[in-house]
């Protein structure tokens, strides 16, 4: 099981760096995200992924899946809201500032050097 | 949003108050079943959120007339402060404390300082993420 | 009391100036600030009984223990003698100030706070017997100097002043960091005192020479040295009162401290003997040379500080060879340094505080349009007369004892027998005597030019009269001590200088009294050094006849080969260098840094995975396939796909959501509720988010996207990937610490009183991180609000450079 969610966080790595790399500016928003579930499965297999019951306790039952890693992906998935959030604004008022998503263009000039 | 949905905010109305009371449950219940103060939070956005599509921005501002920075505000100083009063009992910054209390109606209930820290929680979810939600809505 | 604490009283009280300054208008803000120095002045005073016996004191507080690094107060002989000039001649400066910093027109909060961060750090300097502190106050006393001379920071000229001082005094000083470094890894501590007792053993230690070499440089650069000397000229943009204080009698004296210091440990070697006294000799030559040049008063009394400490430094050098030899002709040397340095610093203070008063009178510092102003101004003219006389070597003047010294030192070297100084050593005294000839010049120059002659009123923006008795109390009590220190030589001696001389040669001498030196103003018709006195005065005085004749011979000086273009030539030459490095691959396009970024990540990764042989692949510790989870990573897989292929903006964040959903029901299959819930919600909201800000979102563009770039991006892309899923399966398939988890999940009924363990993970073990992740959302909350309703209009530009 470890190995297929292994490569499955490979794809979304590797698709979200894509997009990121891409000119467009909305590219890079979806990349970012793409990017936050890549690390949170990434988060999630390396803690394991054996327990067979929730990390709730209940009589009876010891085989708990690892609380910890949940406990981060939960900070981690309310936190890249947040961010989402912040760099969607922060593109779209670019894009209405400077009247292009191309990120080869959106370059700084000379006199802030 | 220019609707005239009849159906649509019938509807909005009534599944906003249940969405709402599962997000109150959600939350109480956080401490021994899945949920807690982030999920509950994000509920409650959720529900806004319905409401927001279903009317729109000025008539949720009437109908819920709260500076929601205001309310990220009061969460935040509520979860410091919870973390901040065991100071006064002479034990470490953060320290929680819970006992088991026979109330009227609940029977045998256990209060939590952890549910305070996490109230602070559900408010800052609710507050900044319908901020969010308000300012992009009314961008022109 | 600890008194290493007073170090601190300057800056202590410079908090209380801004205040002073902007609320008590009725009294000029000096008059708080010279109570600092007075009340030093007379405390330092109560410890010359104890330095006379030869004793010390010693107090400390511990800085950073673990690395041995404390401010250590360390008050023997040689830094009481630069504790009293720093504080009796920065009492006379405060007062002088007063009078000369106009309280309406100055910013005197500013001047003051810096003045006084000056004298701690100086202070500090001369205390400190930890190198570490040492380095830190000697650096301060840069930024310090930085800031008063670039105090008129509206002039062009004050700006490139301040900025030249800084940019080669910090480099000396950071040169001589790596000397500390070196001499405590030697010798295995910071403290000067226990470097000195182990001398003997670090002269012959691999580093030694490079050592001495680097700390030499950060001596020399501040201590104005050629060719370092540069920025002192350029400093004297600052005010009057900072030239007196800092630059003369001061911070410029700090490297002439440093060496007197270290010559304990570095006088056995004759690379020490050799640099200082080569050096410094040529700096005399050098500054008293271009001192004729000047027209500035100011540049004149700056490039005679500059060979007078040139002249001080070669002393120095010279006192070393008592390492070497017990022979009493070079014992006159050192206690001449210290003598001449006192001297210097009573006649050049006072001198400069001349130079600024006639230029506050008179409106101009060039000596072309200054003449006659000895019947104007005669207090000033008398001063400026006694000063220069000391300065050029005449009786009764305290400068002629310390330069008759000089002469003799500088003859006795070509006694010494080592290192080549039996040939070479004839160079010294005619260097030193064509030198002097040149200081009496340039001495004469500059009173008889000023006070003589013609008034040119025509020439002059002011009208010149005498200035204020406040503004000339200050220097006419150092000229006063000029002559007073002529009758009473050897009273000084008794109480400043041969402790002072005991501490550069604690080897040589047990107790002050042992120095075995009695200055004396008449030595007999056979001394030598009496005859080329005569011979300065001389020739001296027929240069200064003839200037006019011999001036333009300046001019033949080509002005591309000065040090100050060399200095402005590497300046630029480095902007422009670093400015095309920086270029090649700064292209400005993020794509280029993340690149950079991504490419680095991955290849250091994957190549310390394999090194390190940290690979590991376990296929035990696997869990079962599930059915479910199968199916669910199909489903991803696809929205993936869409998300990268998708035409539309909609298809894509609708994409977004799917691989959002799937997640969360990975959540589900791996028995992780709480994430599933807060996944779901968040996904709705996030989609409810994007559509929201759908109509402000520009359409999908792939902006002309090269295959080239498409294919390098794809590379970088697969080769994260590729890192990403080795680090997952190697992480979890080894272990090296037992998972904390056990402990939450025994622990969570008693001590947390809950049952959902993620819950409580968040709320209580780990609520710091719930704490500030909440900090976090309500800031994004905020920015967003202030991103789009707080937002500045366009046209209302806050460019803070306008």
């Amino acid at each position: 099981m470890e190995l297929i969610l292994s490569v499955l966080i490979g794809v979304l790595f590797t698709a979200a760096v894509y997009l990121i790399l891409s000119r467009s500016l909305l590219k890079v928003i979806l990349g970012t995200g793409l990017l936050s579930h890549g690390a949170h499965l990434l988060l999630l297999t390396m803690g394991g992924l054996e327990g067979s019951a929730p990390p709730v306790l209940i009589d009876g039952v010891s085989d708990f899946a690892d609380p910890l890693p949940q406990a981060l992906i939960l900070t981690a998935i309310v936190i890249s809201f947040g961010v989402t959030a912040v760099m969607l604004v922060m593109a779209y008022r670019m894009y209405a500032v400077h009247k292009t998503d191309n990120m080869n263009e959106l370059r700084g000039n000379d006199e802030h050097d | 949003m220019k609707t005239n949905d009849v159906i649509l905010q019938t509807t909005a109305k009534v599944v906003f108050f249940i969405i709402f009371l599962f997000s109150i449950h959600i939350f109480f219940a956080g401490h021994y079943a899945p949920g807690g103060g982030f999920v509950g939070g994000l509920l409650s956005t959720g529900a806004i959120i319905l409401l927001l599509l279903a009317f729109d921005l000025k008539t949720i501002q009437q109908i819920l007339p709260f500076n929601f920075t205001i309310v990220t505000a009061v969460g935040l100083l509520l979860a410091v402060a919870t973390a901040a009063g065991s100071i006064f009992f002479n034990v470490p910054f953060f320290t929680h404390t819970f006992d088991y209390f026979d109330l009227p109606l609940f029977g045998k209930t256990s209060l939590h300082t952890a549910m305070l820290f996490d109230s602070g929680v559900y408010l800052v979810v609710v507050g900044s993420a319908i901020t969010i939600i308000q300012s992009i809505g009314g961008d022109s | 009391m600890e008194f290493v604490l007073l170090i601190f009283l300057p800056v202590i009280f410079a908090l209380l100036i801004p205040f002073a300054y902007k609320y008590v208008k009725g009294i000029h803000t000096g008059w708080f600030v010279l109570l600092v120095p007075l009340v030093l002045f007379a405390y330092y005073l109560s410890f010359i009984p104890l330095t006379m016996d030869g004793g010390h004191a010693i107090s400390e507080i511990k800085w950073i223990p673990t690395l041995g690094i404390t401010f250590t107060s360390y008050i023997d002989g040689l830094s009481l003698l630069f504790t009293l000039l720093i504080t009796g001649i920065g009492s006379l400066v405060v007062l002088y100030s007063v009078f000369y910093m106009d309280r309406h027109k100055e910013d005197l909060g500013s001047f003051y706070v810096y003045l006084l961060i000056f004298m701690t750090a100086m202070l500090g300097v001369v205390q400190s017997d930890n190198t570490m502190t040492l380095y830190l106050f000697w650096e301060l006393t840069s930024i310090s100097s930085f800031l008063l001379i670039g105090f008129w920071y509206t002039k062009d000229r004050s700006r490139f002043g301040a900025l030249k001082s800084m940019m080669i005094t910090v480099f000396g000083g950071l040169m001589m960091l790596g000397g500390f470094i070196l001499l405590s890894i030697m010798g295995e501590t910071f403290s000067i005192r226990e470097l000195i007792a182990q001398a003997p053993e670090l002269v012959n230690q691999p580093y030694f020479t490079l050592a001495l070499v680097l700390l030499l440089l950060g001596a020399f650069t501040k201590s104005a040295q050629f060719p370092f000397y540069i920025w002192l000229p350029d400093a004297m943009e600052a005010p009057t009162p900072v030239s007196a204080y800092l630059h003369s009698a001061t911070m410029v004296k700090a490297g002439i401290y440093l060496v007197a210091r270290f010559t304990p440990i570095f006088g056995a070697s004759s690379t020490w003997i050799w640099l200082v006294t080569g050096i410094g000799l040529l700096t005399l030559f050098w500054g008293s040379f271009f001192a004729v040049k000047q027209t500035d008063l100011k540049a004149i009394l700056a490039f005679s500080t500059v060979s007078q400490l040139g002249l001080i430094m070669s002393l120095l050098g010279a006192g070393a060879i008592t390492y070497h030899t017990t022979q009493d002709i070079f014992t006159f040397a050192t206690y001449a340094a210290i003598f001449h340095l006192i001297n210097h610093a009573t006649f050049k203070g006072g001198l400069f505080m001349i130079a600024g008063i006639i230029d506050h009178e008179t409106g101009t510092r060039d000596i072309r349009k200054l003449g006659g102003l000895m019947s104007l101004m005669p207090i000033s003219f008398t001063v400026a007369l006694i000063g220069s006389l000391s300065m050029a070597g005449l009786p009764p003047f305290n400068g002629f004892l310390s330069k008759e010294m000089f002469l003799q030192s500088m003859l006795a070297i070509q006694h010494f027998e080592l290192y080549n100084f039996d040939t070479w050593g004839i160079l010294f005294p005619v260097i030193a005597w064509v030198a002097s000839v040149f200081t009496f010049t340039y001495s004469l120059y500059f009173v008889l030019k000023t006070f003589m002659g013609q008034v040119k009123t025509d020439q002059l923006p002011k009208k010149p009269h005498e200035a204020p008795m406040g503004m000339l109390a200050a220097p006419v009590m150092l000229a006063s001590l000029v002559i007073i220190i002529f009758f009473i030589p050897n009273l000084v001696g008794k109480w400043l200088i041969k402790p002072a001389v005991m501490a550069v040669q604690p080897t040589l001498y047990s107790s002050p009294s042992a120095v075995d030196i009695h200055v004396l103003a008449w030595h007999g018709f056979k001394s030598v050094e009496l005859w080329l006195t005569v011979a300065i005065v001389i020739l001296g005085t027929l240069l200064y006849v003839t200037i006019p004749k011999w001036q333009p011979l300046y001019r033949m000086q080509p002005a591309k080969l000065s040090l100050n273009e060399g200095y402005n030539a590497l300046m630029r030459g480095s902007e422009r260098g670093m400015n095309r490095l920086s270029r090649l691959y700064m292209t400005g396009i993020i794509r280029t840094y993340l690149l950079y970024m991504f490419a680095f990540l991955s290849v250091t990764v994957i190549a310390l995975l394999f090194i390190k042989d940290a690979f590991v692949f376990d296929m035990n510790s696997f869990a079962a396939i599930s059915v479910y989870a199968v199916l669910n990573g199909l489903i991803l897989l696809l929205s993936i796909g869409f998300v990268v292929f998708a035409k539309s903006r909609l298809a894509a964040i609708i994409a977004l959501g799917g691989v959002g959903y799937s997640v969360a029901l990975f959540f589900v299959i791996f028995k992780a509720p709480d994430l599933a819930l807060t996944q779901l919600v968040i996904e709705t909201v996030s989609v409810a988010l994007f559509l929201l800000a759908f109509k402000h979102l520009p359409a999908l563009n792939n902006h002309g996207e090269t295959t080239k770039n498409k294919v390098v991006n794809l590379i970088i892309s697969l080769s994260v990937g590729v890192m990403v899923t080795l680090v997952a399966l190697s992480s979890h398939s080894q272990k090296l610490i037992p998972s904390i988890s056990q402990y939450y999940k025994d622990t969570v009924a008693t001590k947390a009183g809950g049952g959902n363990i993620v819950n409580v993970i968040l709320v209580d073990y780990r609520g710091f991180d719930t704490l500030f992740e909440i900090a976090v959302l309500a800031i994004a909350g905020i920015s967003v609000l202030g991103m789009i309703r707080l937002r500045v209009s366009r046209k209302e530009t806050t460019d803070e450079n306008e």
